[in-house]
């Protein structure tokens, strides 16, 4: 009975979706007050629909309710219970009901919180929203039902897929999703203001909130991702350049690039086109990223809810979305003229800098991820794009970037001098070109880059918040009271920055990794980065839906053991495949990472991978201190308090 | 206006530097990067130059993979196949959970002087039902399989469907 509550909750949805959409956009044209108060009831009504739909997913979920085909195909009674509610997120027509859920939420809270909004643009930007979840939520309805029954059901479902059966990836598809829809409020807002045909500093500031919580969950989703493949797949590789990848990591670029000149349309009514058009591109990347690599499209090593035969209806609505709005923008977007002035030295042409290189960088990585796709349509011909490519291209793009992090910054509006600047940075300068010199001592060239790199945006971030604060200049109290008078704003930013330093340091840090591959009989040891790993026992150990060996491993430095690693090869009898569970130690600064990986047969020993990867974790805890770093800005009162209700100049219509 | 103008000359340099160095950078990693995809047939007919890196795909042809441990580190050797000719494969390290007999795998590496493919790479994905699409594609070519009409044959049965000009 339930699913069939929540089937009809789901096509409740698309009626409510639809008609939020169209009443949303073309009310405020027929200057209908009362249809344009509708919008938000029905966003919130819409957003309880889907609501209902998700609840009955899962509960049928947590009862193991097979004759539900989603739930037999991919959970069984004997998942634990976590992975029977992340289970059903954990497949293709589930993940899109989660989609268009997040979808849903973004819109009731614009519905919530937007009474500040002036009428007209609230009621498109909803109507805007509607459209977008109208035509997802249908292709969900009809094309992919996740609430499809099935006659007989199965004694037990398939179960998990084990390599999903996992703390980290269960919640990577919810935040990472969090973090493409959300970009879907600043292309409403976006085509709205393109529809009104004005933008205004107010504008910017309702963009700005909805970009920055979008962009902090990318992020984290991205770092829980890289995060995840480092510890489950056991090569301990964190990024692989492969198209799955690409697709978030393209979102993020254009959204922290976004990010950056929502600032110059907020503080100096400048680049309002351009924001658009980021805003626009944003979604419309998020879009492609999912549904190219959920539709069979792209090819990857680690999809695991592909659907191919969707892809034409999914193409459709791509088209529909990306096409109408690139179309609306073309036709509109001149409309939007600029009103602050700037100096080529400027704050704001440093965010220009910013934007004009993550927007090359995106294009590099679009180029190479969808060239391979495209070429085999054209001309049959099968070839990839491997890391190489991307390394060679992106990381080139990068340095400049690095280089403008530290001193943008810290240079004023409207027009700057450079050369202050540079003075107040010479530590950072000083201590970046300290660290290069002692790594190129050592002849380790490219960790010496990234690692001066890495230093120099921490340093200089840093130097600017020490400056702010008069650090050492005034008493330690009261460089602490100036702290926390600051605008959250700025400290977010710089916090923002310093975590991309750290992921610099931990990237770096990763290529003077060393590890080995052997095989070990109990009782013996190797050596391996200073430490002396020795093979104690092979013993069975038993699991809740699986079988496991597990490998005791001891480290000893001088003789003294101070670590014991207990890495396993768990056999999952349901879909007859094998994991191995690496095991991780870390201090912080450098990860200690073994895998068991397999027992071969006649050397009665255990083949092991060890690993010692110096700065590891600065990769996934920098992603997380640019996540936080959003947050606190996030809090900013400018942000908080309604912005929009302040008096505007008269005039500032453009 | 001349600010103006000025300072748009300066957004447009800006913007064509960093393009122009977009490109460029593209066009020296494509020539390096690009990495063809061939089946063993292919490989057989075409007999890649010894060095030229290329992606083999196909199935572990069953009853030919061996571990030698050599020195702590193992080196696994065996036969790709598609059903029509088969390559022998050299690789040194760790390979994949999901590396078996039977098993569809992409390889990365280059032909050796003594006719053997060393792969630098082996891949196979995380499910006991996938096969790599490259692979997919080139079985449909060597008129082994056709999605189109079910699943893939049994893995132990890739050995038995004639083998022809194995070559080496």
């Amino acid at each position: 009975m339930i699913p069939e509550l929540g089937h009809f909750a789901l096509a409740l949805a698309v009626a409510l979706a639809f008609a939020q959409g169209v009443i949303g956009i073309f009310a405020p044209g027929l200057r209908d007050p009362r249809a344009m108060r509708g919008t938000p009831a029905l966003a919130l009504s819409h957003f309880l629909a889907i609501g209902a739909a998700f609840l009955a997913l899962i509960y049928a979920g947590v009862v193991s309710d097979f004759t539900v085909e989603n739930v037999a195909n991919f959970s069984s009674a004997a998942v634990p219970l976590l992975y029977r509610i992340t289970g059903t997120w954990g497949n293709h027509d589930g993940s899109m009901l989660l989609w268009c859920f997040i979808l849903s939420l973004c819109g009731a809270t614009v519905a919530a919180f937007g009474n500040g909004l002036p009428a007209s643009l609230r009621a498109r930007v909803l109507g805007v929203l509607g459209l977008v979840s109208g035509g997802f939520l249908l292709f969900t309805l009809t094309v992919s039902d996740p609430f499809t029954r099935l006659w007989p059901p199965p004694l037990d479902g398939a179960g998990v897929n084990p390599i999903l059966q996992d703390p980290g990836l269960a919640f990577h598809p919810p935040v990472l999703y969090t973090g493409y829809v959300g970009f879907s409020v600043a292309f409403a807002f976006a085509i709205a203001a393109l529809i009104e045909g004005r933008i205004d500093a107010a504008w910017g500031r309702w963009v700005r909130p909805w970009a920055l919580i979008s962009w902090c969950f990318l992020t984290a989703g991205i770092a829980l991702g890289s995060w995840w493949s480092y510890y489950t797949l056991g090569w301990g590789g964190y990024w692989f350049w492969d198209p799955v990848e690409n697709a978030a990591l393209l979102p993020w670029l254009t959204g922290t690039a976004l990010l950056h000149c929502a600032i110059v349309v907020e503080k100096r009514e400048a680049l309002k086109a351009w924001t658009v058009l980021l805003a626009i591109a944003t979604f419309s990347l998020s879009l492609s990223g999912t549904f190219l690599v959920r539709s069979g499209i792209l090819n990857s090593v680690h999809s695991f809810a592909a659907a191919p035969d969707q892809g034409l209806f999914i193409l459709g609505l791509l088209a529909i979305t990306i096409g109408g709005s690139l179309l609306l923008f073309a036709i509109r977007a001149p409309i939007l003229a600029a009103t602050g002035i700037y100096a080529p030295l400027s704050r704001e042409s440093a965010l220009v800098l910013n934007n004009i290189f993550l927007c090359s960088i995106a294009t590099v990585v679009f180029v190479g991820t969808l060239y391979p796709p495209f070429v085999n349509l054209l001309f049959g011909i099968q070839l990839s794009i491997g890391a190489p490519f991307f390394n060679e291209t992106v990381l080139p793009l990068a340095g400049p970037i690095i280089l403008a992090m530290g001193v943008g910054p810290m240079m004023a509006w409207k027009r700057a001098a450079l050369l202050p600047v540079l003075r107040q940075l010479w530590l950072a300068a000083a201590v970046g070109l300290l660290v290069f010199l002692v790594m190129a001592a050592n002849r380790h060239v490219i960790a010496a880059v990234g690692l001066a790199g890495g230093a120099w945006v921490v340093m200089a971030a840093l130097t600017d918040i020490a400056g702010r604060i008069r650090l050492f200049r005034v008493s330690p109290g009261s460089s602490l009271a100036r702290l926390w008078a600051l605008p959250r704003a700025a400290v977010g930013a710089t916090l923002g920055h310093i975590g991309f330093g750290m992921m610099v340091l931990g990237i770096a840090g990763m290529t003077l990794a060393t590890q080995k591959v052997i095989v070990l009989k109990p009782g013996q040891s190797t050596q391996l980065g200073g430490y002396t790993w020795t093979l104690d026992d092979i013993h069975d150990a038993p699991g809740p839906n699986f079988s496991q060996r597990v490998a005791d491993i001891s480290l000893s430095e001088n003789g003294k053991v101070f670590m014991t690693l207990h890495p396993a090869r768990r056999f999952f009898s349901a879909q007859k495949v094998i994991t191995n569970t690496a095991a991780i130690r870390t201090n912080g600064f450098q990860d200690i990472y073994a895998v068991f990986a397999a027992e071969p047969a006649g050397s009665g020993g255990a083949e092991l991978r060890l690993n010692r990867h110096p700065l590891a974790p600065e990769i996934w805890l920098g992603g997380l201190v640019m996540a936080l770093g959003g947050g606190i800005s996030l809090s900013d009162r400018r942000l908080r308090v309604g912005a929009p209700a302040r008096k505007k100049p008269a005039g500032a219509v453009a | 206006m001349r600010g103006a103008k000025k300072r748009r000359l300066y957004l447009v340099l800006a913007i064509g530097l960093c393009l122009s160095a977009a490109v460029g950078l593209s066009l020296a990693a494509f020539s390096s990067a690009l990495t063809f995809f061939l089946s063993p047939r292919a490989v057989v007919a075409k007999h890649p130059a010894p060095g030229l890196n290329f992606r083999l795909g196909g199935i572990v042809q069953v009853g030919t993979v061996k571990t030698v441990i050599n020195a702590g580190t193992p080196t696994t050797s065996f036969r790709v196949t598609d059903g029509q000719a088969s390559v022998p494969v050299v690789y040194t390290g760790l390979l994949p959970d999901l590396f078996r007999e039977g098993q569809g795998i992409v390889a990365i590496g280059a032909m050796n002087a003594s006719g053997q493919f060393a792969a630098d790479e082996v891949l196979a994905k995380h499910g006991s039902t996938y096969m790599p699409k490259d692979v997919e594609e080139s079985l449909k070519n060597a008129g082994k399989w056709n999605p189109a009409f079910g699943p893939a044959p049994a893995a132990d049965t890739w050995n038995t469907m004639k083998v022809k000009g194995s070559g080496s």
